[in-house]
Order: C-alpha cells, then structure tokens, then sequence
C-alpha cells in the first residue's frame, strides 16, 4: 500500500515522464509532430488536474522521506505544470513558423518538466541534485535549439558552460553538508546540524548553486544571453516553470533544512541578494533596446522581488512568494507569447523596440493583451502582478523589514518606466512602413485570452487561491 | 440604495465590455454617452437621499467579507459627508468629456472612449472607497487610462509628458503602499481580532490611536502621494505638461477630478488618522502651499500658452485648498471642500472652452488671437463667466471657496500668524491680473489675424455642455448653504474628534519612550502642544 501511495504522490511526475518516452519514441520512427504534440498537452492536462486535486489533500512525505507529499510541494508542482501548458501551447505555431517544429523538442520538454516536478518536491539533497540536472541538461538542450544561428549557439554554449559551473558548486555544498551532518535528507540536516564551518560553507555553497537557477544577482550573467538566443516560447517556459521550480525548492530548504536562525540567520544573506538583484536587474532592464533582453532583465529583476518575499521568512512571506510565483508565470508567459507572436510575423530583428512602432492598433486583441500582461509585471493594480507584489511587500513589512520593501518598491517604481516604454512604441509612435499581420492561430490566440482574463480576474478576486495557500503553509509549515 | 451606489459606480465600466461588441465610430460615441448620462441621473438619488444630518457617518455601505481569515481587507463602499459632492461632480463631468471630444476625436475611437469610461469609474471608485486597499487600487487604476488618453491623442511631446506624469505619481503612491501596509497591521494589532485591517472606519475612528513617531512617518508616506497628486509645490512640475499635451478631455477630468484626489486623500486619511503629525506639519504644509499660490500665479502671468496658463493657475487655486484644509477649522475645511467643487467647475470649463478655440484655430498662443469677442459672442460671455469664476468674483462660485479659506487661514490657531492669509490673499489679485490680462488679450482688441476673421461661434452641442457648469457657478455662488450642508456635520465631528484623539495620544505618550527629535518636534517637555489645544477648546 505504500508504494501506492508514493507512486500516487509522484503521479503527475510520472505521467509526464511516461509520455516523454512516448514522445521519443514516436519520433524516432517518424510518425507526425502533430501526434507528439497532442500527446504533450494532452499529458500536462491530465497531470494538472491530478495535481490540482492533490492540493487538496494530505500532507506528508513519500519514497521513505525523499519527496515531500501535498502542501507547498504539491503547490509547485500545479506552478510547473500551468507555466508547462501554456508555454506548449503557444510553442506549437511559433515553432512550425521558424522550422523548429520537431518531435524531440516536446521529448525534451516533457523529461525537463519531469525534472522541475522532482525539484518542486524534494525532500532529500539526492533528489533535489537529480532533478535539478535531469531539469538543467533538457533546458541546455532547448537553448541551443536555433543552433544555426549565433545567437543560438551562443546561448546553448553559455547556459552550458555556466550551468555545469554552478552545479559544481551545488554538489560541492551538498558532498560538505554531509560531510558535516551524515545527512541528505532536509529535516535530518536541520536536526544534526551544527554551527560549524564544515556545515556553513556546505550551506552557502548550496545556496550559491540556488542563486544561479533563479538568476540573482551577481550569478545573473547568462541570463540575458540565454533568454535572448532560446526560441521565445521557450525562454517563457525556462523563466516561468523552471523559475518556480527552483523557488519553490529553495523554500523547501529554507524551511526544512535552514529553519534554525540560530545556526546561521540566512535571511540577511537573502537580504542583501535581494537588494542587489533588484536593483541591478532593473537599471539594466532600464537600458535595453531589444523587448526579449528587456524582459530577461526583468525577470531578473522579479526574482528580486520574490526573494524579498523569502528574506520576510515567514509563512506570510513564503505563501506571498507562492502567489507570487503564481501571478508571475500568468503574465510573463502572456508577455513573451504575444513577444513570439509579433516575432514569427518577420523575423528576428522583430524583437528590437523599434520595430514594435504602431503595432497595438494593427491586430487590437494582441496590443491590449500585452498591454495588460506588461502592466501587471510593472505591478498596476487591479492585475494580478500587483496582489503578488502586495502580499510580497506586506510580509516584509510585516516582518519589519521596512528599508528592504521601500527600496523594493523604488525598484519597482522605476521598472515602470521600461514596460511603459515597449507601449510607447506599440500606441504612442507611427508605424516605420507599412505592412500587415497574419492573423494569430486560434489555439495560441485563445491561451493567450484565458491568460489575460486570469491576470484580470486574479488580480480583481484575490481570494481563491490566496486563502488556500496560507492554510496550506500553515498546515504545512514545520515546528 | 446601496445597489444604486454599485451601479453607478461600475455602469462606465459595462460600456466599456459593450464595445466588445459594438463597431463603428458613432455607434460607440452614443453609447459612451447614453451611459455616462444614465451613470449622472443615477447618481441624482443618492444626493436626493443623503441624510445630510448624519454626513460624519458613511451611507449606502457595501461591505464585502474580508478576503481571507486575519486579513481584514475587504470591497468597502459608501458616501459621506465629505465625499458625496466629489462623486457627483465626478458623474457630472461624465457625459461633458464626452460630448467635449465628439468632434476633435477621429483616432482609435472605441480605444479613447474606453480609457474614459474606466477613467469614470477609477474616479468614482476612489470617492466611494472606504477601504483603504480598495481605495489605493482605484487610485492606481485611474493612472493606465490617463497615460493613454494623453500618450495617443495628446500634443506634441506627449510621450514626454505621459511617462513623466505617470512615474512621479507611482512613486508617491508606492510609498504610500508601504506605509498603508504598516498602517493596516498597526490598526489590526488594535482591532484585537485581524491581523491586518484598513477599514477607514475603524481606522479613522475615536477608538484607534497611533504612536507619535509611527505617525510621524506614515503622515509623511501618505502626504508625499497626495501631494504629488494635487500637486503641491514643488511637487508640481509634471502637471504643466500633463495638461498641456493632454487631449481637452483629458486635461478636463486631470483639472476637475484627478487633482482632487490628492486634496481629497489629505482630508480623508491625513486629517483624522494622523491629528498630531497633521498638527504639527500644517504650518510647513501651509508655507509650501502659500509658495505654490504665487509662484503659480506669477508663472500663470508670463505663459503665452493659453492652455499653460490655465494649468498654472491650476497649481495656484489648488495651494488654496491645501491651505484650508491645513488650517484645521470648520471654516477653513469647508473652504477647502467647496474649493474642489469649484476648481472642478471653474478650471473644468476654462480647459473646455481653450479646447473649443484650438479645435477651430489649432493654435493655443494668445499672441494668435485678440477681437474674437465680436465674432463669437456666445463665447465670450461663457469665457467670461468661467474666467471671473476662476478669479472668485463676489456672487460667483470661486469667492465662497477662498473666502472661506482665506478667513479660516486668519484665524487658525494652527498657523497662528495672519501672514499666511495675508500673503494668499495677494494671490486672489494676482489671479485677477492675470486671468483677466489674458482674456483682454483674447477676446477684445482689433482682429490681427485674418484667420480670425471667419471663426464661428459655438454650436448647440459645445453651449449644451458649459451651461451646466454655468448654472452651478453661479448657484454655488448664491447659495453656498446648498452644497456646503453636505459636509457640515462630517468636517465639524472629524475636526473635534481630531483633536480629542491628538490630546489623548499626547497624554499616553511616555516621554522616556520615544527619542529626541519625536519629543522635540511635538513639544513634550515643554507642553506646548497641550496648551495649543487647550486654547482651541
């Protein structure tokens, strides 16, 4: 019956690696992309609805102590799969127009959703390390995928370089914590853990390794080269899904793992992460001319803001991160596929703000749209970015952490003016030359709808989820 | 009732989702105004209704339940005293700006009249609020259709202006947001059941008091937002442009409603929530507020721009308001609530009438004018009536506003000086000077330009919309007891309450408590805060 059990808790894990292979398979002996892809949405659908009835169930843990069961876990694993979904459901006409459109790429796709579903629930330091690769080395694979063109390369080469790198460090302060502890599994490092240098550095290490997934800053550099050179749906799914993935794995270790601030107060650490990365991302943003770039800077900049929300250390501050998270991949999956829209109508260059000139009256419903999704990343209520950064912010204060949310809020203030920037350009200024816009596909102007009318509803109607996730964190929250 | 209040309230919004389905220009431009004039005799019930004698106490209440366990943040709705004449002004204007752009407008219609519709519905949002989240998501919400309407159908440097407007105000209300967030978990911590609340109700009310530095800061948070928004000097360099380069209708719902948000959010918040700090400020306040009357009156005098010039004068009128509601007595607030009505009025007209000459001669420059009085006389006579009114002629609206200002300035315990009346006073003539200078300059003269020559004078749709604005100038300024009851009873027990709450915060204050510059800037050892208040007794 346990094993049952387990394999319940990691069901939605299980199917979407299951039609990975499918995916492989089929590919391999060249049946249509059509079919992998109906494959694919038909896979995350499922998994999602299994993950959204888990929410709702009990909490715990599963595989003798490896993966935790319900509660924030079974919460990230409903983030993956929403930001999966939709990004495969923008990808497909983005792809097909720019030739990318192969079997292989949702192959790739499933097995790195496989990955961040481990992430979402890890519960061991085994588990996290073998998700986290199983996650990283499928998202190498998708950044290089316009391997014909430099840039793709260039990203490809890059996230590799860099991410193997990073996971050096990770496993390093994995291999020192146990050294320290005689542990791997969260809670048991928590209980035998000591002051001692040994367990610090090991501690550090890890979180080194945690700041480079999530693109804080000063472990941002291949963000924006990265973001830049992936296929822009893609670039949605890594910044959105792979983003909540690790969050909500750093959460689990601060509070299964770090939870004792007698040891060593991380929050001061995150603190000043925090800070840096909100300040650096946005003035960087403030500077950018191509609107891919802008965004990557943003989101950097994003991650900033979430960690404000994990800095508050407080089940407030982790259910704001959460909600956050949650907002978070509703417009930025929105922002970039109306980004992938524009871009697969010419080419390239299409990315640059100045070709973006006199663009929101050619097809209305794309403008509006990104319009809406912009305004909410800059954090203009009544849209869903801003009840993130709310809750974000109020924990912090709450916490009395009143320096770190102002200087949030300047942050945010000024990131203002980049996303107002990229209307100015859609509204504000004439059209270069004259020329009109295929009319977007129905399934991929559809998403897009569903996105925008959940940014507004969210943002509108906090309630759903919000009331659900403090319980759950309280319910869940350890000690 | 309460119903009614909703609907009001959100029917500009419904016209909006109507364009979903709706095409074509004028189909869009008629049901625009069939809904702001349904949203206007709406709101006629709620004025009839208004238990005038109770106007401390909100009415027609909406509460929603809180949006979850702790957090006591919920959808709070109602009018009282001090907001009732703002929301009606507010559902007035409605089909004004609309009838105003009828014509000039030929650029993305269902876009523009959208923008105002949700405008409509930010502004009547933010009166009715008596939430405070609630308050600063509508209050926010009214940013993205102003950035719009003057970034797509503004001037010549509109994008300028837009993004320079919209970035100084966000950064105002974003340091409100953190100090509304300390505020509401104060408040809550009192309350003894949430852990958050921003029930104005509660917060404004006798039984919340906040610590002297706590409210030394959040005062300070909350009045940098409102002043941005007025704008008070020197926070006013963006209103210049904005209404410059905004389109008329534009620069009139920016002049009657959107500048009254900041006067408005000082009465609202700062007055009752923060009496010691509001206290102890006032005379700073009044000081910029006096700076922002003749400085904008002496820029008003040299601008060539028409338009510029109303603007400015704008800055000056509003330093006005600001100062009566800083001088905290009766006379001086109800100067201060009826001022907003008339600078809605009066400056609402005056942007409409320089929009009606620039749609016929595209040029805003006084120097390009001069004799248009004998081609235009319907014109002139409204010119003139909003001009006097701007200037506070006796018998007009303007004159009740700073009359009352100007005497509860002079003997507001507060300031404590007559100089503050004294020297605004200079900015009333100034005012006339300039104003009157200008209109001389339009109006009367010999016809320089031939272009004036073939001017037609106003239409049956352009007199339509000043004569109501005209009717109540001149109302007000005959009857002033018709609109100031409104608000009467609510500026007389939230003045006293005020006070009470300040003297009690004062005598639970442990000086040994709070550090130096808090027992200094509020006069602890010395008592003399304590003997201020006991003279105003």
């Amino acid at each position: 019956m346990d094993y049952l059990h387990d394999l319940q808790s990691f069901l939605p894990g299980i199917i979407v690696a299951v039609a990975g292979l499918v995916v492989i398979m089929l590919d391999a002996f060249k049946k249509g992309v059509h079919l992998s892809y109906g494959i694919t949405v038909g896979a995350l659908a499922i998994a999602l609805i299994i993950g959204i009835q888990a929410l709702f169930g009990d909490t715990g843990t599963a595989f003798t102590g490896m993966i935790v069961h319900g509660g924030i876990g079974a919460f990230g694993k409903v983030l993956v799969l929403v930001g999966t979904l939709f990004c495969v459901l923008i990808s497909k006409d983005y792809l097909s127009e720019k030739d990318l459109h192969n079997g292989e790429v949702y192959g790739m796709l499933l097995f790195a959703t496989t990955g961040m579903l481990g992430l979402a629930v890890s519960n061991d330091l085994i588990t996290l390390f073998i998700s986290l690769e199983t996650m990283s080395i499928c998202l190498y694979v998708l950044a290089g995928l316009m391997k014909n063109e430099k840039i793709g390369a260039e990203a490809a080469l890059k996230y590799f370089l860099l991410g193997a790198f990073s996971t050096g460090f990770l496993l390093y302060g994995i291999a020192l914590i146990y050294g320290a502890t005689g542990q791997t599994n969260l809670t048991d490092v928590a209980a035998a853990a000591e002051p001692t240098l040994l367990f610090l550095a090991g501690a550090g290490l890890l979180l080194v390794g945690i700041f480079f997934k999530i693109a804080a800053v000063p472990f941002h550099m291949w963000t924006p080269d990265v973001y830049q050179g992936t296929p822009t749906t893609l670039t949605a799914y890594m910044a959105t899904a792979a983003k909540s993935a690790t969050f909500v794995a750093f959460i689990l270790i601060l509070t299964r793992m770090l939870p004792n601030s007698e040891i060593a107060d991380w929050t001061n650490v995150i603190q000043v992460i925090a800070i840096i990365t909100m300040i650096v991302g946005n003035l960087i943003a403030l500077a950018q001319d191509n609107v891919k770039r802008m965004l990557a800077y943003s989101s950097i900049a994003h991650a900033g803001y979430l960690m404000v929300g994990l800095a508050a250390g407080t089940a407030a501050g982790y259910s704001g991160v959460l909600y956050y998270l949650f907002a978070y991949t509703l417009m930025n999956v929105g922002a970039f596929g109306v980004i992938a829209y524009y871009e697969r109508n010419h080419n390239l260059d299409f990315t640059e703000i100045d070709s973006y000139a006199g663009l929101g009256f050619k097809v209305p419903v794309m403008g509006v749209m990104l319009s809406i999704f912009l305004f909410s990343l800059a954090g203009i209520p009544p849209l869903v970015g801003f009840v993130g950064k709310y809750y974000v912010f109020a924990a912090a204060v709450h916490a009395g952490l009143i320096p770190l949310a102002i200087i949030g809020v300047l942050a945010s203030a000024a990131s203002v003016y980049y996303y107002l920037r990229v209307m100015v350009f859609l509204y504000f200024k004439e059209a270069h030359k004259e020329y009109t816009l295929k009319a977007p596909g129905f399934l991929f102007k559809a998403s897009l709808i569903v996105l925008a009318v959940l940014t507004v509803y969210y943002g509108v109607e906090p309630v759903l989820p919000t009331t659900g996730l403090i319980e759950l964190i309280t319910s869940y929250y350890p000690g | 009732m309460e119903y009614l209040l909703n609907i009001t309230i959100y029917l500009p919004l419904l016209g909006v989702v109507a364009f979903l389905f709706i095409r074509g220009d004028e189909a869009v431009k008629w049901v625009s105004l069939a809904v702001t004039t349904i949203t206007f005799f709406l709101s006629l019930p709620l004025l009839f209704n208004f238990d005038v004698a109770n106007s401390a106490i909100p009415q027609y209440v909406t509460e929603g339940t809180p949006i979850f366990l702790g957090m006591d943040i919920k959808y709070l709705v109602g009018l009282d005293g001090l907001s009732m004449l703002l929301f009606m002004l507010t559902t007035l204007f409605g089909p004004i700006v609309i009838l105003a752009s009828w014509s000039s407008i030929k650029k993305s219609l269902i876009g523009y009249y959208s923008m105002l519709l949700i405008l409509q519905t930010a502004s009547l949002g933010v009166f009715a609020s008596l939430d405070l989240v609630v308050f600063y998501v509508f209050f926010e919400l009214g940013l993205i259709p102003m950035y719009f309407l003057i970034g797509i159908w503004g001037g010549s440097d509109k994008i300028r202006a837009t993004i320079k407007f919209f970035i100084y105000t966000l950064v105002g209300s974003l340091l409100m947001l953190i100090a509304l967030i300390y505020l509401g978990y104060n408040a809550g911590a009192a309350t003894g059941v949430y852990d958050f609340t921003s029930d104005w109700r509660f917060i404004s009310g006798p039984d919340y008091t906040i610590g002297l530095v706590e409210q030394t800061w959040l005062f300070l948070a909350f009045a940098l937002a409102f002043c941005i928004k007025v704008p008070l000097f020197p926070f006013h360099t963006w209103l210049p442009y904005a209404h410059t380069e905004a389109p008329t209708a534009g620069s009139v719902v920016l002049a009657a409603i959107m500048l009254k948000l900041g006067t408005y959010g000082l009465v609202r918040v700062c007055l009752p929530v923060f009496p010691n700090a509001f206290m102890e400020f006032a005379p700073l306040m009044a000081v910029l507020a006096v700076i922002g009357i003749i400085y904008g009156a002496l820029v008003a005098m040299v601008q060539k721009d028409v338009k510029k010039l109303v603007a400015y004068s704008s800055v000056s009128h509003l330093g006005f308001v600001v100062l009566g509601i800083f001088a905290f007595n009766t006379m001086a607030v109800q100067g201060a609530i009826i001022q907003m009505i008339n600078h809605g009025l009066s400056t609402g007209a005056l942007f409409l009438i320089v929009g009606m000459i620039y749609d016929r001669r595209h040029t805003r420059m006084i120097s390009d004018f001069g004799g248009i009085a004998k081609k235009m006389p319907v014109f002139a006579v409204m010119f003139m009536i909003a001009t006097l009114a701007s200037i506070g002629l006796p018998g007009l609206n303007g004159f009740i506003g700073e009359f009352l200002i100007l005497n509860g300035a002079f003997i507001s315990e507060l300031y404590a000086n007559h100089a503050y009346a004294v020297i605004s006073a200079i900015g009333v003539i100034l005012a006339a000077a300039y104003m009157l200078w200008m209109y001389q300059r339009v109006m009367f003269g010999p016809i320089t330009k031939k272009e004036n020559e073939s001017l037609i004078d106003l239409n049956g749709r352009e007199i339509a919309l000043l004569v109501p604005l005209v009717i109540f100038m001149v109302w007000i300024g005959i009857r002033p007891v018709d609109f100031t009851k409104y608000s009467e009873e609510w500026v007389n027990s939230f003045i006293t309450m005020s006070e009470e709450k300040s003297v009690a915060v004062i005598e639970n204050t442990d000086p040994g408590e709070i550090p130096n510059w808090t027992a200094r800037l509020y006069g602890i050892e010395s008592g003399e805060q304590n003997n201020l208040l006991a003279q105003q007794d």
